[in-house]
């Protein structure tokens, strides 16, 4: 390998490479020290809801279904105190082209990678939406490469994201499989660099105003199955797309639910180990994502992230792997819907939740997968018994995640984790502050800040003296 | 020479794949030295690696030969030779008897209320 094309060389070149590949001048948007003008971003570089359906509808993308799960309702109510036990609705995803949301996400960028000449896209990504742009650029005609990190040193591939090298391959994709470790970004920037492809990252102003239609689509649909409004909508929650976008969407419906984040507890599990890699059964939708890029969103693959889960999450919750197991098969035996898993995370949370609900209630999933080998609950469960974790029925609260997972004995045992989001905001200023050193914060920064944690200005200078231990230099300034 | 087995675990050893074949080539990316340095020690003491699939463009190789190939999308790339048919091998698992039981005692649960 060439020193020009080193590590360090590559990285030092990161900027440039994205700036090129991605068609958005992220610089028009800073603003202050930390802040950055996020509606501007996302308005100016993104499009309406009403083109967004249209450039969807155009591909198949979009107008799922929404299912109500009356056995699962039933079974809820079974189980919850008079009075309660609110109607669990879930929107089909998996009726979108390539098996999830995440074509919506792709729909976008593909579409405006089209239009400005890209000859072809490229995204890095183990999950769902490696398949999702691999579909859309066959249906636009670009040439797509994703990189994944598909392996550990031992050459065990986890069968969830192998599924998805099959997935991205079956429409066409050059698929690069890449061992553990973040270092894939170093690939994916060198890959970028030299074929001149369009960066459809999921975290672009494209990635996010896609999913809109998804909170978008729900609103209306509930009100016209029930005449009324979705009271709550449980969001599975990783790199903070789906719940950014959905609750945008939601909001331009008019619609004011609560937007409740689910993500599977994997407390322990660090997500660049090699060793911890083949430890968990679910490759997404866990807290080893969530957590970081809720507390840290522009850590992503480009300069300023569109996801911004904290400014939308009204609680946030964790279940278990054994819960989201367990839910994914009564979903398949009890409704007929062999799904997943990604989605039967926020399923699992909301079959606790509406427990909590009055039974006139809407609680309202807002997406569902395909599933198929390897991503099916007996090829993980498998897998995971070959990487050593224990399974077995009990109380799932006492499952270790890369030690053993615990399948629910009875229904009644399904509860959800809160994560208190004051917390998160916590763990997001402190790295904000470290970011933006000991210089000055402008108002405007203030503002952001306030905006980014939804608490108000005062409860931000108050947060901001409290950690640095003094006063805050400069603020009001720089308005 | 390192052995280096396919993801599939395939035994490709004595055979040959010939021009236009699709097959599977590996390439170190980075040396277990030369990983990031905010990676856990696990993943900085083994290499980064890669795997590719693509047509075979030399005339013929063996598993373990330095050879190049043209991916879906025509783009060439060189590597070492690891798998000469690479299939998918993922599959449904085998059955676990703690999800087969849920369905019977979810139905007792509806059935009595
Ligand atoms: C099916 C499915 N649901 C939910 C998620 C989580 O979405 P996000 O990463 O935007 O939070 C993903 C992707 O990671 C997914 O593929």
């Amino acid at each position: 390998m060439t020193s020009h094309h080193s590590y360090t060389e590559v990285m030092a070149r990161k900027g440039e490479i994205l700036h090129k590949s991605s068609g958005i001048d992220y610089s028009r948007f800073e603003r202050g020290t930390l802040a950055f003008a996020y509606e501007e971003m996302m308005q100016s570089a993104a499009y309406s809801l009403e083109e967004t359906r249209r450039i969807q509808k155009a591909t198949g993308v979009g107008d799922t279904p929404l299912l109500e799960l009356q056995r699962l309702t039933a079974l809820a109510r079974s189980l919850a105190p008079a009075g309660k036990g609110a109607r669990i609705f879930i929107k089909d995803e998996a009726a979108n082209p390539s098996g999830s949301f995440k074509a919506r996400r792709a729909a976008l960028s593909v579409y405006e990678a089209r239009k400005r000449g890209y000859k072809g896209v490229m995204a890095a990504t183990s999950g769902n939406y490696g398949a999702a742009v691999a579909s859309q650029a066959a249906m636009r005609g670009l040439d797509c490469i994703i990189v994944q990190e598909v392996f550990d040193s031992k050459g065990r591939g986890q069968p969830e994201i192998i599924e998805k090298s099959r997935a991205c391959e079956a429409y066409g994709a050059e698929v690069i499989q890449l061992s553990v470790g973040p270092e894939l970004f170093y690939v994916f920037l060198r890959l970028l660099e030299e074929t001149g492809f369009f960066n459809a990252s999921l975290y672009t102003p494209f990635g996010i105003a896609g999913v809109e239609t998804l909170g978008w689509e729900l609103v209306e649909q509930t009100r016209r199955l029930t005449g009324r409004e979705p009271d709550v909508v449980v969001v599975t929650h990783a790199g903070g797309g789906n719940v950014t976008g959905t609750a945008r969407g939601l909001r331009q419906a008019g619609c004011q639910a609560q937007v409740i984040g689910a993500s599977i507890d994997l407390t322990g599990l660090h997500m660049a180990s090699d060793r911890d890699f083949n430890r968990k059964s679910f490759t997404t939708g866990h807290t080893g994502f969530g957590l970081p890029f809720a507390v840290w969103p522009d850590r992503a693959d480009v300069p300023r992230n569109a996801a911004r889960p904290l400014r939308y999450l009204d609680r946030y919750v964790t279940v278990t792997q054994g819960e989201a197991f367990y839910i994914t098969e009564a979903l398949a035996v009890l409704e007929g819907l062999e799904r997943g898993p990604a989605g039967n995370t926020s399923l699992a949370a909301a079959f606790a939740l509406a427990q909590t609900l009055d039974r006139e209630q809407i609680i309202v999933v807002q997406e569902t997968e395909y599933t198929g080998a390897g991503k099916h609950p007996h090829a993980q469960l498998t897998f995971a018994r070959e990487n050593g974790i224990e399974v077995k029925r009990g109380d799932p609260r006492t499952g270790v995640p890369g030690k053993s997972i615990v399948i629910p004995e009875h229904p009644g045992q399904i509860r959800v984790v809160e994560l208190e989001l004051d917390q998160i905001r916590h763990s997001y200023f402190k790295n904000a502050l470290a970011r933006a050193g000991a210089g000055n914060l402008s108002g405007e920064d203030l503002d952001f800040l306030a905006e980014e944690t939804r608490w108000d200005r005062s409860r931000v200078e108050k947060e901001i003296s409290l950690m640095k231990g003094g006063t805050i230099d400069g603020t009001g300034s720089g308005r | 020479m390192q052995e280096i087995a396919s993801l599939q675990g395939q035994d490709n050893s004595g055979e040959y794949a010939h021009k236009d074949d699709w097959v599977e080539i590996w390439q170190e990316i980075l040396t277990s030295g030369e990983r990031a340095p905010q990676i856990p020690s696990d993943t900085q003491a083994v290499p980064l690696e890669m795997r590719v699939r693509g047509f075979l463009l030399e005339e013929r190789a063996q598993a373990g030969e330095k050879v190049r190939i043209k991916t879906r999308i025509g783009r060439e790339v060189k590597g070492r030779l690891v798998d000469l048919s690479p299939s998918y091998a993922h599959s449904f698992g085998r059955p676990q008897l703690e999800l087969l039981q849920i369905r019977e005692e979810m139905r007792t649960l509806l059935r009595d209320q």
